[in-house]
């Protein structure tokens, strides 16, 4: 199974991503943002954290323009998996693979620490190797990961079962307590929470690593 | 010519700067600020020189780069 994880000037947690599918037994490829084609064969394209282009703009809008980009876009629309984490949740979503969009924190402040989660949908690519209801921890680092949507969305996203984690307790006000969200096919997630820095117990916890372990075996069964 | 783009949050969509930005002055004695919103203002130097298509570039480029039509809405004008 290869999975591709994309740099961009001011990724910063590409590494640790790229790790992360490693350590799940992926085949990791890196990409350049300035690529315009992701390798042949990839199943799941990683957009990690970071400050892509200092955030410049708004959060993720100019990643979303790289020459990469239209790469992802053809990937998911053929059916590709794509997980998109904090930053790279902000791109996947400036990119349109997802509806909605990511906010300055209603506190205003950057918070950096381990929240708890519920897994709000065990029916995912994502999330499959988690209990329904699961609480987890994962740490969070953004100042920007309100999730905002229409009421009209938000029921949709509702009713399609396509919120994948809640927050336990909400820390940037983002709407229906949304920690990460499906598009319509299930295939791409994106969300703030960091599971690739909680998959060793080394660093103190392996509560995410159930996200790269439900991709493979998503992928070992299809 | 010279474009200036216009760029703020939709109306419905909370601006919490805006809200921040309004309990500072509050608190600097600066009473009656009902409500402050917040945005962002873009100047473009621009090559073309005719008002109609220069519009229509700079609304392009407003809908894929500029806002984000999903919260944010923008408004065009030529200096």
């Amino acid at each position: 199974m290869k999975a591709a994880v994309i740099t961009f000037p001011g990724s910063n947690c590409d590494r640790d991503l790229a790790v992360a599918f490693a350590h799940a037994g992926f085949d990791v490829l890196r990409v350049w943002h300035k690529d315009t084609a992701l390798p042949a064969g990839v199943d799941v394209v990683g957009v990690p954290g970071g400050f892509s282009f200092g955030d410049y703009l708004r959060c993720g809008a100019i990643a979303a323009q790289s020459p990469i980009a239209s790469a992802v876009r053809q990937h998911a629309g053929k059916g590709g998996y794509v997980l998109g984490i904090c930053n790279g949740f902000q791109v996947i979503t400036e990119m349109g693979l997802l509806p909605g969009a990511l906010m300055r924190n209603a506190g205003l402040k950057f918070i950096c620490k381990s929240v708890d989660l519920i897994v709000a949908s065990a029916a995912s690519p994502f999330t499959s190797a988690y209990g329904q209801g699961q609480r987890i921890a994962l740490p969070i680092a953004h100042h920007d990961g309100n999730y905002t949507i229409d009421a009209e969305g938000l029921a949709r996203l509702q009713a399609e079962d396509r919120i994948a984690l809640r927050y336990a307790a909400n820390p940037n006000g983002s709407m229906g307590d949304i920690a990460g969200v499906l598009s319509e096919n299930r295939r791409v997630l994106g969300m703030m929470p960091h599971p690739e820095r909680a998959v060793d117990v080394a660093i103190g916890s392996t509560d995410g690593a159930g996200v790269f372990a439900s991709i493979l075996g998503e992928m070992a069964l299809a | 010519m010279k474009a200036r783009v216009t760029v703020m949050l939709k109306a419905g969509v909370l601006d919490v700067q805006g809200e921040a930005v309004r309990h500072a002055l509050g608190s600097l004695g600066f009473a009656g600020v009902n409500g402050v919103r917040q945005g962002k203002v873009i100047e473009l130097d621009l090559a073309e020189t005719d008002a109609a298509k220069a519009r229509a570039a700079v609304t392009a480029m407003c809908d894929k780069l500029l806002a984000n039509v999903v919260i944010e809405s923008y408004q065009i004008e030529f200096v």
